[in-house]
């Protein structure tokens, strides 16, 4: 008996298979412009026989027709961080069009959470509109800003940071220097954000750019709380909707 | 008096009000009963009313009229600042169009600053209201209400005598019960209508100017409701019951009590202008200075703009318990510095009852409906 997790993020369309256990199966593909078509896709991939039940979340769950429930990704990422490490107590995910911070009780309830949702500033595109105008990969980040040391980048809107950045470019700046920069900014504004709950324990990091340990690392400097991540916490979400999934089809059974 | 029509046609009737009201006062207008614009809940509607003129509510809940707006006003500002000088300054509300007089009161800056302006389109009456309930302030508005009742008299030519207010006061103590006694429907678990049609029987019922006649035909809705419920229908199903409270709401900004109701919740009541905040309180009849009767009930309305605003708990703490409410949302219109600074302190005391709160800060566009449903349904996903 298998359970299916669905997440349909604004950048990437994450699904896993769940065995009450452990985490059988993984995909992961570009949402683009055709959520609908992601989040089918997945759906076709992966749903099988074994598969008694399906729960889709994030910004387009309600695409999936043939899911059994949609549940929203603030439970979902919740779920799927204490699923990942028990340990947690909060949740920052840090999503490619918004960043959330969820707090959890003893009992791994979601007892509050805020939601940023109308800047890009602090998101995952913020990073990805900045290593663009850097003309650098991403994905190699972490050692590009070994050995740097941060340049101030002070504006608080994704557009006015890019003028920022195209003059201290200008001005001669090393590449790297500005990198770690931005990654500053990001974790700053993140952290300000967070700790308007009453964080304790520890703080689980998912989203795309929990992969990297600058940014990991970055944030817990300014939590000021052990930041613990996961290779698997892009799938937070999927994972969540998996194990809500799997509680569901046991109440039913 | 009784109801012919069913339940969802009296909603509907009710929600479409403003707009079916033009005509009516259009008619009255020609028999040359004056009208007096308002803004705001602290407005003592009973000297309007004893001056012969109809009070009546402007335009101030559409994004309709913001670009508009933001030619002469800063962007940043509340919407419901932007949206009433937009409507007031491109004519489109019509009910400002036939004000002869416009009453507004010195509550939160961004109006204030306002008023000022639309001083320039109408003839503008602004009342100082105090920002505290105190002995002082009592006694300035009271002064504020008197200088209400000359500005009237000299206005519209009359003789505003002390009988003609005791018999308003009496009337409008008459319509608030029955608007209570209409909103209290909503103890009932599940709720006998859905918060939307419980909003907008309350704003509706403000556009009918035949107040004895409005009266009436809300008791009346009251009536079928009970009788409807205690014959077993169960329109609603159970589920959390949500306060609603923070900023005034209203047109455009419903989208937040929609966003509750279509993700889990039942919306129960309102603490927010519109609903308590505006209706609870009585004014004490029988007072032997019916001006300072008058003065102390508006002057106590738990609004942000008032310091401390220690009124607003008594009345929210009241309602948690009459209500049963297992969650509250606060909905702050964005740049509205009093009560998204005080969102500080009802968190705490939400929080010190033990039940969860969330706060939404928005506008009057329809931009953020898919956060705000994730928003919704994720608060309701945590009771």
């Amino acid at each position: 008996m298998l359970t299916l997790g669905i997440d349909s993020g604004s950048t990437t369309t994450k699904a896993v298979l769940f065995d009450g256990e452990k985490i059988v199966k993984t995909m992961l593909v570009p949402t683009s412009a055709t959520p609908k078509q992601s989040i089918n896709y997945l759906y076709d991939q992966l749903h099988n026989e074994d598969v008694v039940y399906t729960v889709a979340t994030g910004y387009g769950r309600e695409l999936l027709e043939r899911a059994d429930k949609k549940v929203t990704e603030i439970t979902c990422h919740a779920q799927g961080a204490a699923f990942l490490d028990p340990n947690v107590r909060a949740i920052v995910d840090i999503g490619g069009q918004d960043s959330k911070a969820i707090l959890l009780d003893n009992n791994l309830n979601v007892i509050d959470f805020l939601m940023n949702d109308k800047c890009a500033a602090g998101t995952g595109r913020f990073i990805e509109v900045m290593m663009r105008i850097l003309d650098e990969d991403l994905q190699h980040i972490d050692e590009f800003v070994v050995g740097k040391t941060p340049a101030n980048i002070t504006s608080m809107c994704t557009v006015f940071a890019e003028t920022e950045i195209v003059s201290l470019l200008a001005d001669g700046v090393d590449k790297g220097d500005i990198a770690l920069g931005i990654i500053n900014s990001i974790c700053r504004r993140t952290s300000f954000f967070a700790r308007k709950l009453n964080l304790y324990g520890s703080i689980f990091f998912s989203g795309g750019l929990a992969n990297f340990e600058i940014f990991r690392k970055t944030l817990e400097k300014h939590v000021g709380l052990p930041v613990v991540t996961s290779p698997m916490s892009q799938y937070a979400g999927a994972i969540g909707a998996a194990v809500i999934g799997w509680r569901k089809a046991q109440k039913t059974r | 008096m009784e109801l012919i029509k069913t339940l969802p046609d009296v909603f509907e009737e009710f929600s479409e009000q403003r707009r079916n009201s033009f005509m009516s006062a259009f008619e009255m207008k020609e028999k040359n009963i004056p009208f007096v614009g308002t803004f705001c809940t602290y407005t003592p509607t009973e000297i309007i009313m004893a001056s012969g003129a109809v009070p009546v509510g402007l335009c101030s809940f559409s994004d309709e009229t913001i670009p508009d707006a933001e030619q002469d006003l800063p962007r940043n500002l509340c919407p419901l600042v932007k949206s009433s000088y937009g409507f007031a300054k491109t004519q489109k509300c019509p009910y400002f169009y036939f004000s002869d007089l416009i009453v507004g009161e010195t509550t939160c800056d961004g109006k204030k600053k306002m008023y000022e302006m639309l001083a320039e389109f109408k003839d503008v009456h602004v009342m100082e209201l105090p920002n505290r309930q105190s002995v002082e302030g009592r006694k300035l508005w009271k002064q504020e209400v008197i200088a209400l009742k000359e500005k009237l008299e000299e206005k519209f030519g009359v003789e505003i005598t002390e009988e003609k207010v005791r018999e308003q006061v009496k009337l409008s103590n008459r319509n608030r019960l029955a608007l209570r006694h209409f909103y209290e429907l909503m103890k009932l678990d599940p709720p006998p209508m859905a918060g939307l049609n419980l909003y907008g029987v309350l704003y509706g019922s403000s556009f009918k100017f035949n107040r004895e006649k409005a009266i009436q035909e809300v008791n009346a809705l009251t009536e079928r409701i009970k009788k409807e419920y205690d014959e077993g229908s169960r329109p609603i199903p159970k589920r959390p019951r949500i306060m609603v409270t923070g900023c005034p709401i209203g047109g455009n900004a419903m989208k937040v009590v929609k966003a509750i109701e279509e993700n889990g919740g039942n919306v129960v009541c309102y603490e927010n202008c519109g609903g308590a905040k505006s209706v609870d309180e009585l004014i004490n009849e029988e007072a032997e200075d019916i001006y300072q009767a008058i003065a102390d009930r508006y002057l106590n309305i738990g609004c942000s703009v008032m310091t401390p605003d220690s009124n607003r708990l008594k009345l929210m703490g009241r309602l948690l318990e009459e209500y049963k409410i297992d969650a509250v949302v606060e909905v702050v219109l964005q740049a509205c510095h009093t009560y998204n600074v005080e969102s500080y302190t009802i968190k705490r005391f939400v929080t010190e009852h033990n039940l969860p709160y969330m706060c939404i800060e928005t506008d009057y566009s329809s931009s953020d409906i898919g956060q705000l449903n994730t928003r919704c349904a994720a608060f309701i996903e945590m009771l």
